[in-house]
Formats: C-alpha cells, sequence, structure tokens
C-alpha cells in the first residue's frame, strides 16, 4: 500500500507539471459541449426547398404556403423548370423538390384526383427520409382541409374515422440535445481517459523509466493501480464538468440521480482504463499506441449507439456492440439523465460492466511483464 | 536523385517494420466503411413495441395484425398492463406502447370515431418521430381501406422521387465521408508526427549535415504516404463499388484528380503542423484537436452542415474536407463534371498554397 | 546453508546462455563475484554485456543455465533478488519531469522505506551531491554528469546488498567521470558489492577484478593485475583490443 501511495504522488506529479495536459483536460470537455451539441444536429428544420409551380392557381400557393410556414421547410426559390430545379439540388442550394404539375387545381375539382411530385436528394438517407414523411404530413393535411372545404359537413362525419394521439415521454420538446448530450458526456469521459492511459505505460517505456521500476520490489497489481487511479480520477473530473456545463448551458439534469451516474462511471473507468493500460502494455512506441487507441475508440463510438440506434443494426453488428463498454454507459447515462431510472433498472448494464472491469484488468495485470 | 531514393527507402523501411500500425492503417478505411455500410443505420428495424388492446374485437384484431406483420417492428408480450409502461422504458425494453380505447368497432362503426393511444419513448427524438410516423401510416391505410368502401373525392396523390440514392442506403453518405478523414488522417497526422520523431530524436540534425538539400528530406518523409493514401483511396473505391453497390457516375478521372489534389493539400498541412509542434505528443494532440474533431464534425461528414448554427456554418468552410467531400459526392453519386466541382478545386487549390507557403516561411526558420 | 567459503559470494553464475531465434547473446558464461568487490564487466558494443546483467537483475528470462543473486535463485525468487539491489540503466532513466525531490521521494518510497528513513537518507543524500540549493529543480534541467550522480546515488539509496551499473559513465566529461568513481568507491567501502559493465579500459583499471565478453563469451576474467601478467602486455586496452580483434560479430 505504501509503495502504491508512492507511485500515485508521482503520477499526480507528473500530470500536473505537464501544463498543456492540464489545460487538454479541463478546456476540451468545456469547448465540445459548447459547440458539439449544435454541430451533432440531426433536429430536421430550415430543409431548403425549390419549387416548380406549372399551375400558379390559388391551391397552388396555399399548398407551398403550408409548407414555407412550418419551420421544417425553407424556401429557396421558384423555378420554370424542373430541370433548373434540378441544378439547384446539384449545387445543393436544396434538398428537396416540389413540383406542381400543369392543371393541379383543376384536376382535384374536376377529376376527383390530382399529382404532385417531390424529388428528395437522397445522399443521406435519413434526411432525406424525415423530410419525405414531413411532406407526407403537409399534404395529407391539406388535402383534408380541401375535403372539409368541399364536402358537406355531414357526409365528413359519415366516414368512420381513427384518431390517434401521441405523446412523446421523457423528451416532451422533442428537444435532440437532451438525447446528444448525455452520450458526449460518455464520448469525453471515454476519449480523455483512453487516451491518457494509452499513451502512459508506453511513454515510460520509451523514456526508459520502466526499467527502473521493473527492477524495484514493486508489484505488477500496485504498479497497474497506481496507473489506473490518477486517470480514473481525472476521468471523473472530466464527467464533473461535463455535467455542469450541460446543466448551465442547456438545463440538462438528470431525472435519476446523480448517485447512480457516478456509480456507473466509477465502474466503467475502472472497465475502460483496464483496457488502456492492457493496450499500452502491448504497444512499442507511444505513435503506436495512439494509433491503436484510436482505431479502438473509432469502432467504439460507432458501434456505441451515439448517433445511430443499436437496434437498427443487423444481428451481427448489435452482436459485436455487447461486447463495447461504451454502448452500455451511453445507455445507462441516457436511461438515468432522461428516464430517471435507478440501479434497479439498470442492473444488467451493471452486472456487465463490473464484468468488463474485472476481465480488462485481469488482461492488462497478466500483459504487463516485469520480465521478458 | 539516388540520395533521394535511398531515403525515401528509409522510409519504407521505418514504416513496414511497425507491422501493427500499418495494419491499422490500411485496415482502418475497411473496418469504417463495413460498420457504415452495414452496421450503422438510422433505418428503423425491429423497434420493440407493446400493444394494449382494452377492445379485443375485430377491427382492432386487423390493425394489430397489420403491424405485427410490419418488419419494423417485435411485439413484446411480456407486458401486461398499461401500468407497466414506464418501468419497461425505464429498462429500456419497449420503444413504443400502442393502447386501443374500450369499444373500439363499436365507436368506429356507430359514432364514426375511435382512438387509439400512441406512446413514444421520446429519448431519441428521431427514432420516435420516425416510429410514430410508421405507425399513423399503417393506421392510415387501414382507414383508407374503410374509406374504400365508400370511395372518398377530393384525393392529392403525391410521387416521391428519391434521387441519387434511391434506396436511402446509408453508405452513400458516409463513404465520401470516410474518404475526407481517412486521407487527413494518414497524410496530415503521420507525416507531421513522423517528421517531429525525426526532430525529437535528434536524427533530424544528422540528416541536415548530409549533402542532402532539407526539402528532399522533408519529400522523403511525405512520398511513403503519399503511396499509402493512394492504396487507401483504392480498397475504398474498389469497396464501395463492389460490396457497398455505390455507383462512380461522373468521371474517375476527374475524381482521380480531385483526390491527388486533397492528398496533397492534407500533406501540405501535415509539413505545417510539424513546423509548429515541437514533441510527438505535441503533433498528436495538435492532428486530434485541430484536424480529426472539425473534420468529423464540421465537414458534412457526420451531420448536415445546413443544420448547423450560422457560425458553424462560416468556420466549416476552412475545413479542407469540407470541400473535398462536396467534390466526391458531386462526381461519384451526381455525376457531375469539372465546371461543376471547379470552384471547389480552387478552393483547395489555395488552401494548399496556403499551407506550403507558411510552412517554407516556418522551415527556415526552424531548421 | 552455506559453507564459510561460500558466504562471501554474492553473485554465482554457471553455463548462463541467453538466446534470440538463432541468435546467441550470451553463451555459457560462468563467474563469481564476492562480497563488497568491485567487478568490471567488460566488452565491446554488442559483446552481450547488457543482455548477461539483464538476466542478473530479474528483467530477463535466460535459456538456459544456473544463477543466483544475493543468495537468491534468478529463476524462482526474481522478486527477492529485486529487494536487495539497486540498477542503474544505460539509457538515463530518473524522471525528467520531476524534481530531484521528488524522484528521491519516489525511489525512497517504491522501495518501502519510512517516511524518517526518507527524510534523513535524502539530507544525506543533498548534502553529499551539493544539491540542496537545486532540490526543487526539474531533472531535465540538470547537466548529464549531475543526473548520473543522481541515479546513481537512487539506485543505492535502499542500501542493496549489490548494484549494477550499466555503463554509468558513457557520455560524460573525464572530471565528472572521476567524481562518479569516488561515488563506487564509496559504497564499496560501505560493503555494497557493485557489478558494473564499461568500456572505457580505464576505468577497468578501477575494478578489483574484470571479465572480458567477446562474442557473447568471457575470454579472460582476473585482477587487471594479474590479466596483465598472463598476457605479458602492460595495458588492459591492448588486452581488449588483442581479445576483440577476434570477435565475430561487428556492430
Amino acid at each position: 500500500m505504501r509503495q502504491l501511495k508512492f507511485l500515485l504522488i508521482k503520477e499526480f506529479q507528473q500530470i500536473l507539471r505537464n501544463k498543456l495536459l492540464v489545460r487538454l483536460i479541463i478546456a476540451v470537455p468545456i469547448v465540445q459541449l459548447v459547440i458539439l451539441p449544435f454541430a451533432a444536429n440531426y433536429e430536421i428544420q430550415n430543409i431548403k426547398l425549390s419549387v416548380v409551380d406549372n399551375d400558379h392557381s390559388e391551391y397552388s400557393r396555399k399548398l407551398i404556403n403550408k409548407f414555407t410556414s412550418t419551420n421544417y421547410f425553407l424556401l429557396n426559390g421558384y423555378f420554370y423548370s424542373y430541370k433548373e430545379a434540378i441544378h439547384q439540388l446539384e449545387k445543393d442550394n436544396a434538398e428537396l423538390i416540389i413540383e406542381i404539375p400543369k392543371n393541379f387545381e383543376k384536376d382535384l375539382i374536376r377529376e376527383n384526383e390530382t399529382k404532385i411530385f417531390i424529388t428528395a436528394n437522397a445522399i443521406n438517407g435519413q434526411t432525406a427520409g424525415l423530410s419525405v414523411s414531413y411532406s407526407n404530413s403537409i399534404i395529407r393535411d391539406f388535402n383534408n382541409d380541401i375535403r372539409i372545404e368541399w364536402l358537406q359537413p355531414a357526409r365528413i362525419n359519415s366516414l368512420p374515422t381513427i384518431e390517434v394521439t401521441s405523446s412523446n415521454w421523457f423528451n416532451p420538446k422533442m428537444n435532440y440535445k437532451y438525447f446528444i448530450v448525455p452520450g458526449l458526456m460518455v464520448l469525453l469521459v471515454t476519449l480523455v481517459g483512453f487516451l491518457l492511459t494509452t499513451i502512459n505505460i508506453v511513454k515510460e517505456k520509451e523514456d526508459g523509466t520502466i526499467e527502473q521500476l521493473n527492477v524495484s520490489p514493486l508489484k505488477k497489481y500496485q504498479f497497474i493501480l497506481g496507473k489506473l487511479i490518477p486517470f480514473w480520477i481525472i476521468g471523473l473530473v472530466v464527467l464533473t464538468i461535463a455535467q455542469i456545463v450541460s446543466f448551465v448551458l442547456y438545463g440538462i439534469y438528470p431525472v435519476g440521480s446523480y448517485l447512480t451516474i457516478y456509480l456507473f462511471a466509477a465502474i466503467y473507468l475502472v472497465a475502460l482504463l483496464g483496457f488502456g493500460l492492457f493496450v499500452s502494455t502491448l504497444a512499442e512506441t507511444q505513435q503506436q499506441a495512439m494509433f491503436i487507441a484510436y482505431f479502438f475508440m473509432m469502432i467504439f463510438i460507432l458501434l456505441g449507439g451515439l448517433f445511430a440506434p443499436i437496434e437498427n443494426m443487423p444481428n451481427w453488428a448489435q452482436f459485436l456492440t455487447r461486447l463495447n463498454p461504451v454502448s452500455y454507459f451511453i445507455e445507462a447515462i441516457r436511461m438515468i439523465i432522461l428516464k430517471g431510472s435507478g440501479i434497479k433498472e439498470l442492473a444488467t448494464h451493471f452486472g456487465i460492466i463490473i464484468l468488463f472491469a474485472i476481465i480488462f484488468n485481469t488482461l492488462a495485470v497478466y500483459s504487463y511483464h516485469k520480465t521478458n | 536523385m539516388k540520395q533521394l531514393i535511398s531515403f525515401i527507402q528509409k522510409e519504407f523501411y521505418h514504416i513496414l517494420r511497425d507491422k501493427r500500425s500499418l495494419l491499422i492503417l490500411l485496415g482502418l478505411p475497411i473496418v469504417q466503411l463495413l460498420l457504415f455500410g452495414f452496421a450503422i443505420t438510422t433505418e428503423v428495424r425491429n423497434a420493440k413495441i407493446v400493444i394494449f388492446d382494452n377492445s379485443k374485437d375485430l377491427v382492432t384484431q386487423q390493425i394489430i395484425s397489420k403491424i405485427q406483420h410490419n418488419k419494423y417492428f417485435i411485439l413484446d408480450k411480456t407486458i401486461n398492463h398499461p401500468n407497466q409502461i414506464e418501468d419497461a422504458f425505464k429498462e429500456g425494453k419497449i420503444r413504443l406502447a400502442i393502447i386501443f380505447q374500450n369499444n373500439f368497432q363499436n365507436d368506429l362503426l356507430h359514432n364514426n370515431k375511435a382512438q387509439i393511444q400512441i406512446i413514444a419513448d421520446a429519448t431519441d427524438p428521431n427514432q420516435a418521430t420516425t416510429l410514430i410516423n410508421y405507425i399513423s401510416s399503417i393506421i392510415n391505410d387501414f382507414q383508407q381501406d374503410l374509406y374504400n368502401q365508400n370511395k372518398i373525392p377530393y384525393t392529392i396523390k403525391t410521387e416521391f422521387r428519391m434521387l441519387y440514392n434511391p434506396q436511402l442506403k446509408g453508405a452513400y453518405s458516409s463513404v465520401p465521408g470516410v474518404m475526407g478523414m481517412i486521407l487527413l488522417l494518414i497524410s496530415a497526422m503521420m507525416t507531421s508526427i513522423s517528421i517531429v520523431r525525426e526532430r525529437e530524436t535528434g536524427t533530424m540534425e544528422v540528416l541536415l549535415v548530409s549533402p542532402m538539400k532539407p526539402w528532399f528530406v522533408v519529400l522523403s518523409k511525405v512520398i511513403p504516404y503519399f503511396v499509402i493514401s493512394i492504396i487507401n483511396v483504392i480498397t475504398i473505391l474498389l469497396l464501395s463499388v463492389f460490396v457497398l453497390g455505390m455507383p462512380i457516375k461522373g468521371s474517375i478521372l476527374l475524381l482521380a484528380f480531385s483526390t491527388l489534389l486533397y492528398i496533397f493539400c492534407a500533406l501540405s498541412l501535415g509539413v505545417l503542423i510539424s513546423t509548429i509542434a515541437d514533441t510527438q505528443q505535441a503533433a498528436m494532440i495538435i492532428s486530434i484537436i485541430g484536424l480529426m474533431l472539425p473534420v468529423v464534425m464540421l465537414s458534412g461528414y457526420a451531420f448536415p452542415i445546413a443544420n448547423m448554427p450560422e457560425l458553424l456554418q462560416i468556420i466549416s468552410n476552412v475545413v479542407p474536407a469540407k470541400w473535398y467531400i462536396i467534390i466526391v459526392k458531386s462526381i461519384m453519386l451526381k455525376g457531375l463534371g469539372f465546371s461543376d466541382v471547379f470552384d471547389e478545386l480552387i478552393i483547395l487549390t489555395f488552401m494548399t498554397l496556403v499551407f506550403l507557403l507558411i510552412s517554407i516561411k516556418r522551415f527556415k526558420v526552424r531548421l | 546453508m552455506t559453507t564459510p567459503a561460500e558466504k562471501d559470494i554474492v553473485i554465482k553464475v554457471e553455463n548462463l546462455t541467453k538466446r534470440f531465434g538463432d541468435f546467441t547473446a550470451v553463451n555459457q558464461i560462468s563467474f563469481e563475484v564476492n562480497k563488497g568487490e568491485i567487478f568490471g564487466f567488460l566488452g565491446a558494443n554488442g559483446a552481450g554485456k547488457t543482455t548477461a546483467m539483464k538476466m542478473l537483475i530479474g528483467i530477463l528470462n535466460p535459456t538456459s543455465g544456473k544463477a543466483n543473486v544475493a543468495g537468491f535463485d534468478i529463476y524462482n525468487q526474481p522478486e527477492q533478488i529485486k529487494r536487495n539491489i539497486g540498477y542503474m540503466s544505460q539509457k538515463f532513466s530518473l524522471y525528467e519531469d520531476l524534481t530531484i525531490a521528488e524522484n528521491i521521494n519516489f525511489f525512497g518510497g517504491i522501495y518501502g522505506l519510512n517516511d524518517d528513513e526518507i527524510k534523513f537518507k535524502s539530507e544525506e543524500l543533498l548534502t553529499k551531491l551539493n544539491f540542496h540549493a537545486i532540490k526543487n529543480n526539474l531533472v531535465s534541467s540538470l547537466p548529464l554528469g549531475w543526473k548520473q550522480k543522481l541515479a546513481f546515488s537512487l539506485a543505492i539509496f535502499h542500501s542493496p546488498k549489490i548494484v549494477f551499473l550499466d555503463e554509468p559513465t558513457s557520455g560524460v566529461d573525464p572530471i565528472t567521470r572521476r567524481q562518479f568513481w569516488d561515488l563506487i568507491y564509496e559504497a564499496s567501502h560501505n560493503g555494497i558489492t557493485v557489478f558494473v559493465t564499461t568500456h572505457y579500459m580505464d576505468e577497468a583499471e578501477y575494478c578489483n577484478r574484470i571479465s572480458i565478453m567477446v562474442d557473447g563469451e568471457i575470454k579472460a576474467l582476473d585482477s587487471p593485475k594479474e590479466l596483465k601478467n598472463n598476457f605479458q602486455i602492460d595495458s588492459i586496452d591492448d588486452i581488449f583490443y588483442l581479445l576483440a580483434r577476434k570477435a565475430k560479430r561487428i556492430e
């Protein structure tokens, strides 16, 4: 125990002396939490709309008005031909084209049926899908308005109607930031903790100081603990900064308890840092360690459900996410912050993350050789 | 010239010796593409839902069977009472609950009005919106069938055309992004680290007192990463076309030319970073904070630039990857030609020149 | 227990061998080191000195052979060995980003010294090296010679039975080397056995006994005086040159 104390003192002296590092540890989470929620915005609004109105009727104008009066769409301009409008799509000046055919109004009233053509730039499938479903519901509303206008009230009522009411729990204002910010907290804690630990042991290798430790009576577990605890504390500091920033800036605080968040984070960090130390014991140079770290970080984040929901993935990918500690923390922190889940609801998550912590740290102790 | 070749050889030995890094350099784009192509999708699948049918009549059975046969949803049968919805949400067991009112069929046929309540877990607002839309449209279809028995007038039919990506594949937007990111990672980050490493270990001095011209030293560091970048571009394109089924609608030659220009731009950025950073660690930090984050966040790779606040949109203009990603999308997916990407090419050329000029200025001071 | 004659032997090596693949770095070396002596381990670069030393201090596993250090077997008791030895590596290995005082505290601590011992001994060390005024300076700011002296003092800080020094004076000026050897003598005088590798032949003269390693094998082992007698050559430098010339391994 006494040896461990000295190892910890030394690690902190080194970390605190590195001014650049300290500044990064404090500044990176703040800057990221200020910028990212604005950049990482999948809230669909202001979709740029080009209109080709070949009818110039009252109804065609009304329909366009219906589109532009929502927050979802922003008029980019009227064009005389579809070809011109397509050019707007090519130049990324517009995402969606509405083409209203000649005799739109006449056909609707006289023939009882008319058509509209909508073309979407679908390179980004998600935004295209959402903008199409918004247009659909706008057109459906418009259609209903027309029917009400033309049909006798009696006839409308004689049609059986299923009324669908929907309510959105846990995030009634459908604020995308509530979804993304808790995920970003996990991202930050993971990024800072993992990168720093991964480089750490390799740096001692490159500097040759590790040899001096290897010939000392220091035990393997003491060494690993001495490396783990400082970054564990830093991880929790980063988490705290992130909590403060998201409360001050976005008014986000957990419906559940901070205690549950910190308890989970504490165990999660042990697992994550154990993995970082494992990588660090294997790497030969700092450059290599950075690279391996970058590789795993990328996979962890892509398969962590930060942006794309895990349930949408095919089975093999879902299986991979079950091997990814990051996915459990992202899930858990969203459940705690947005839904107020407690330890009882998170029992499985806790169990698995404890298992990860044990496995990774055993690996780290095992792969660190005092002897070649 | 002979000296230059032997120097380049030496750099290749360095890179080939470190098998792990090389494996990651060449494997990273493959893994990333496969994940984006096959795993990461925002298309809803297997969403777990629960249905409470308080009426249990013919109509509700029909609607439920329609929902059940939809591939998007999986019905949870373990939850028996609406009281349990909140707990099920909290445990993450379900995403959506549908509740039919009592006497559904009776109300619908005699009062012409019946109610369905949908409760969504809106933790992920987009997912929730999409799910509610799906359910609504299933119910809407059912209603249309009811109407059809007594035909409804004044109908607007909408025809949708999904341009460039009719199947709404996720890979279409991620492949150009992966190209922009990988090339920058290898060209800028690796180059800068390897130049700084040479300076840090003191071998740079040895090289500089040799009869080699300083620029040859830098050139010999840059060329191997140039080669690796090209190998990566080829792998990415082969995978995109043959595994992910993406088209290259425009001219391959133009795509190749633009890619070379972008690699060149990234390499000069790498040289510039190496003139700023003192240590490998500093070079890494500058590369990751200064390059990777802006690229991932502001290039349009992960998030649509159009959704961002104005200030971020303005900042995004200085990110070279943004322009390259536009070029790749234009050529590969939209099939546009030289004149359509001319502006972007000019911007990239200009950026390259600026990076080179600053590095030359700093290079002389430093060495 | 050990017989009286063996009692004073602190390092006993028999047929110790280390192979890396096809390459035999250390080939069946055998020797003994007595308590309190300064044992010089000479050889050209690549002769296998550092490899042999790393096996003795328990950070490299031998391929075959036996060795006993400070009374402990290198195979089964490496941790006990580590408690009883000090080591100063070729690559300078104090923490450059810590101050002198912080380094002293750290190394004292991980060798399990208690607070009073650390306090007392670090006072003694700072006085001896005349480092009191600069104890809060970063190690990275010291000249190389000072760093070496500090590194040596820390290697013997926990009063080990044996101290292993791997080319401790490479790259320092002659005056500092002289001062460094004064520290070695002092340690030896206090009963610490010194095992030192070097390729400076003038330093060999300071040792009680030296061994000369060529191509992984020990080609000569005796006191400097006896060696000169045996070879009929009056400088160690020339003896070394004679032996090393036959080397097939060239760095």
